[in-house]
């Protein structure tokens, strides 16, 4: 059984209707942002499951786009999101469709560029407006956004994991989880960590050899 | 440190503490923050619930889809000309419970209480304590602190979601959350706290989670306005010291295996009780359709 804190119970302070419809959306929409490199012209919203279903009355659209445009889940701009979007120019599409088999809140979050490739991040909101993100651009993850996370790609050799895990240590970043996966030559690294990880850390970190893609992201809790 | 009610009153008993310093107890030790950190972080919950239980009162909010709203001002209109039936503080409760839930389906910014749902009746006790006993923000806190301890209680030893347990569990709770605080704000006892409380659920027990296409509107907007005067009048019937033959934790107890025996349709899935009434399905319709 679960410990609840107090905050738990009263909270989260947020824009309504529903926590995991509109708060949780709000959230998946700006961790998503947070994963993807800047610079998207437009953004695809592939809603699954009762997302597909009442996103317009629950105001899941509106939560999402004010989560790609940086907003947290308890800002009353959110309901002028689709504005604020077209005011940037910013293109925006929702697509009801099927993901398989997922939890029934679930959005496929595609960033499109002009000069790269597609770039998409699925997550899930799965009540009282904390979410789990499932999937980075085809690479399997798990994680809440609670805790500050590491995202690594790297040519997979000897020592790179041990490389980065002392940096941590060195600098007293205490590693929470960690999940690798790897692809032909081509590793993957999520890191959470109990504490943020500073500039300084990012930089060192950084300057690994092979390391070919490096994103942090401290926290979207506000 | 507690789980259990039962375990609350004992520490109560042995520290001559009221259910609110137990509460915040336990959240220094599971935080690591101070006494003044923690009723500091309050304080910003406090604020969010007083702007969401007044912002409804004098102006129409009209919700997200259009079905519903303009309900609280209505009510307060119908106050301030004084001759309501069951009196000023009802009618000003409801009135209050009522703008929080318009809020929340305007898309105003709202706290969960212990969810969005229920987010009306919370705010609208512990402002309706304010106006009756004249009490402080310092104590108002207080009482938000004796409320999430019940909060606390319930989810760890039964649920507070809709989906798991239909609206007792959301719209149930949060009236046994106010009326544990306004025992505790009006001088009573942890005992008559949590008696409170456990007359708020038994009162609704079984009461089922129907709204309209699933969204948080109607009946969820009279529920909160309905949930609020369950906490005030089970917060009367402690303090004036109605017998409580069944222990708090049990009633808990009782709420989650009811909650869990309801019928899928019953549970926040728009398929039974009042969404699938003939009008809530053309409702239905109708909000799809006109967002398209």
């Amino acid at each position: 059984m679960k410990d609840y804190t107090v905050f738990d119970i009263l909270g989260p302070v947020m824009i309504g209707p529903s926590s995991s419809h509109t708060a949780g959306a709000a959230r998946l929409g700006k961790i998503a942002k947070d994963i993807a490199s800047e610079g998207f012209y437009k953004v695809e919203f592939h809603l699954h499951g009762s997302f597909a279903k009442t996103y317009r009355g629950h105001g899941t659209d509106k939560a999402l786009i004010a989560g790609i445009l940086g907003l947290d889940p308890a800002d009353e701009k959110l309901k002028e999101s689709f504005k604020i979007a077209k005011d940037n120019n910013l293109e925006i599409e929702f697509i009801e469709t099927d993901l398989g088999h997922h939890h029934p809140n679930t959005v496929k979050i595609l960033f499109k560029y002009k000069d790269k490739d597609d770039f998409y991040v699925l997550g899930s909101s799965i009540g009282g407006g904390n979410i789990v993100v499932y999937n980075i651009n085809g690479d399997e993850v798990e994680f809440t956004g609670l805790n500050p996370i590491m995202l690594v790609k790297y040519k997979d050799k000897k020592g790179v994991i041990s490389k980065i895990s002392s940096i941590l240590s060195e600098m007293d970043i205490n590693i929470a989880t960690m999940q690798v996966s790897r692809e032909r030559n081509l590793a993957t690294m999520l890191c959470e960590t109990d504490s943020k990880i500073i500039k300084e850390v990012e930089e060192r970190i950084s300057r690994i050899e092979g390391i070919t893609y490096l994103r942090v992201i401290n926290t979207i809790r506000s | 440190m507690f789980n259990t009610g039962s375990e609350l009153l004992k520490l109560c008993e042995e520290k001559n503490a009221k259910i609110y310093d137990m509460v915040i107890l336990k959240e220094m030790e599971a935080t690591g923050l101070s006494k003044e950190e923690v009723l500091d972080k309050m304080k910003g919950t406090l604020e969010v619930m007083q702007a969401s239980a007044t912002a409804g009162l004098n102006k129409e909010l009209i919700s997200n889809t259009g079905i519903t709203g303009g309900n609280s001002k209505r009510v307060e209109d119908y106050r301030k000309k004084g001759n309501t039936f069951a009196g000023e503080i009802v009618n000003s409760a409801m009135a209050m419970a009522l703008s929080t839930s318009e809020v929340n389906a305007s898309m105003g910014r709202i706290c969960a209480a212990p969810t969005a749902g229920a987010s009306g009746i919370l705010p609208s006790t512990i402002l309706s304590a304010k106006d009756k006993l004249n009490l402080s923000d310092d104590m108002l806190i207080n009482g938000l602190y004796t409320a999430a301890g019940v909060g606390q209680i319930v989810a760890r030893i039964a649920t507070i979601s809709g989906a798991e347990g239909g609206c007792q569990a959301e719209c149930g709770v949060a009236a046994a959350m106010g009326a544990a605080a306004i025992v505790e704000m009006s001088g009573g006892s942890p005992q008559q706290a949590l008696n409170a409380a456990g007359f708020a659920l038994a009162n609704i027990l079984g009461l089922v989670c129907d709204p309209i296409g699933g969204l948080v509107e109607f009946p969820c907007n009279l529920r909160n306005a309905s949930g609020v005067v369950n906490g005030l009048i089970s917060a009367d019937m402690a303090l004036a010291g109605v017998q409580a033959p069944i222990p708090f934790d049990e009633i808990v107890e009782a709420m989650y295996k009811v909650g869990i025996a309801l019928p899928e349709t019953l549970r926040e899935t728009a398929l039974g009780g009042l969404a699938a009434t003939p009008t809530a399905r053309e409702l239905t319709k109708h909000i799809i359709e006109q967002n398209k």
